[in-house]
């Protein structure tokens, strides 16, 4: 296996292992979705309405659990040095741990989201068009996600600021992704919204492993 | 000068207010932070007088 | 590149600042009262009535929020790639006086939609992103905070704000297209009635110099904070 796929593959087990961080998020998913209704009120017109806002922040909460862990964890063995000196440059594994965490993360969500879109009586073609959405932007909440932990990597309560940092820089996925479903609700097509999300999450993806392992080398650097 | 604001004049004066207090303050407090530094700075230049 | 790195040193920084600042706060001083005495003496005579007022506080202040940023991004261009020695403390220094200023174009701007539209807050597009441009600074000076190290907390700041200064445009563009979406064409900003420019000029450039006012004594301040902190650690 090329060290790429060692290091996806092995990121991947350990998300699995250390509690499941895919039960974890998928449980945080449904329970979000739970509570808005009890919050809201059961008028499913109006849950229709916001569904796909609800359900795409509750995304990114969701998906946001298990980032602080993402470099920390190798970088309190160890690991994360071992890791820098070896011949993958440290882009593709930053790399290599977003499409670890995504693979954990992100496609459970999008998976599971139909399930819950049933509990905000959402119809059948919004629902659509909110998976497609979550299947394309949840790659760009791993990447962008990807940048907070790398720079929160040193802190011990760094999980408090890593929120802070990213869920701004976020705001363009929630805005695409929810309107897309808005869009789908009014009858209106969808396809511009999530191009513009397709748009965002492929420079996401392809940017932030740059600025991920420029924030990584900072801190081994010490 | 026009001071006549209605009815409007309820909006514009916390604007300024605010406005007025919030840059003055700040000017306020950046020149005490110049100030206290300047003076430990200077308190630490004087020459040691051979304490413990 | 050169001309920029003979004001790294703080010790030509300090001479320089301290000849240019009495300038800065004295012209920042007369911009603004002459701002004020231009717009309050001005016949209120036109759609928007005196209302206008209220955008010689608001525009100044929102656009030196996005000024102040742009500042803070160029400093930290120059500390990551040129590390040029002040910049991190530039930076650093200018923060919280570009969140001062997002938040008064924030309550500026409310103050300013109430009468306008009805509500105090209006989720347009100018609005909401000076609300997540706020939260950006936030983001930013708690991470200065967070990182004990100093030299690693300034390249964390520094990589974060370059970041955010990438993501501004994209942001803007989406909560636009957002704003659209679902207000229509209501954009609170867009129609500005024919206002005085005189007063609204001289208040950009109060407010414009007040800031390189206020940002050199915090760079000198933290200069002299260093060099008491070098004093201490050199012990008795």
């Amino acid at each position: 296996m090329s060290p790429f796929a060692t290091l996806l593959w092995r990121d991947i087990k350990l998300a699995a292992r250390s509690g499941g961080s895919a039960a974890l998020a998928l449980s945080f998913f449904a329970l979000v979705a739970t509570l808005v209704p009890l919050g809201v009120g059961a008028d499913l017109r109006l849950l229709a309405r916001v569904a796909g806002g609800i359900l795409w922040v509750a995304a990114i909460l969701a998906a946001l659990l298990s980032l602080d862990r993402l470099f920390q964890g190798d970088f309190e063995d160890g690991s994360l040095d071992l890791i820098a000196l070896s011949p993958l440059p440290l882009e593709l594994t930053s790399l290599a741990k977003i499409a670890a965490h995504w693979l954990s993360t992100g496609l459970p969500l999008t998976l599971l989201s139909p399930l819950l879109a049933l509990l905000f009586n959402l119809a059948p073609g919004p629902t659509l068009i909110l998976f497609v959405s979550l299947l394309v932007g949840t790659p760009a909440v791993s990447a962008v996600g990807a940048i907070g932990a790398s720079l929160t990597l040193s802190l011990k309560r760094g999980g408090l600021i890593l929120p802070l940092i990213i869920l701004p820089l976020l705001s363009p996925a929630v805005i695409f992704g929810a309107g897309a479903v808005s869009l789908g609700l009014d009858g209106l097509p969808a396809a511009n919204a999530l191009g513009l999300l397709a748009a965002f999450a492929f420079a996401a993806v392809l940017l932030s492993p740059f600025a991920a392992a420029a924030s990584v080398r900072l801190n081994l650097g010490g | 000068m026009n001071f006549d604001m209605s009815p409007y004049g309820a909006y514009i004066w916390p604007a300024y207010a605010i406005s007025a207090l919030a840059l003055i303050g700040t000017t306020a407090w950046t020149l005490a932070a110049w100030r206290r530094a300047k003076a430990r700075l200077e308190a630490l230049e004087k020459p040691a007088r051979g304490k413990p | 590149m050169n001309w920029l790195f003979r004001y790294a040193n703080p010790h030509e920084f300090m001479r320089l600042s301290g000849m240019v600042l009495p300038f800065a706060a004295i012209g920042a001083a007369l911009c603004v009262l002459a701002a004020l005495y231009l717009g309050f003496s001005a016949p209120s005579d036109y759609q928007q009535g005196r209302t206008v007022l209220i955008l010689y506080i608001h525009v100044p202040a929102a656009i030196m929020a996005m000024t102040v940023y742009g500042a803070l991004a160029v400093c930290s261009l120059l500390s990551l790639v040129w590390r040029h020695p002040l910049s991190d403390t530039a930076a650093r220094a200018a923060a919280p006086l570009g969140a001062l200023f997002t938040a008064l174009g924030l309550i500026t701007g409310s103050l300013w939609g109430k009468p306008m539209w009805g509500t105090y807050w209006v989720w347009d597009a100018r609005l909401t992103s000076f609300l997540l441009l706020l939260f950006l600074y936030f983001g930013y000076m708690a991470l200065w905070n967070a990182i004990e190290d100093e030299t690693r907390a300034a390249r964390a700041a520094a990589i974060l704000a370059l970041v955010g200064a990438v993501n501004i445009p994209i942001i803007k563009f989406s909560v636009n297209w957002w704003n659209t979406l679902h207000q229509g064409e209501s954009i609170m900003s867009g129609e500005v009635a024919p206002i005085f420019l005189a007063p609204l000029l001289l208040m950009m450039a109060g407010y414009g110099l007040l800031f390189l006012t206020l940002w050199m004594v915090r760079i000198r301040t933290a200069i002299l904070e260093r060099r008491a902190r070098n004093l201490m650690q050199a012990g008795p």
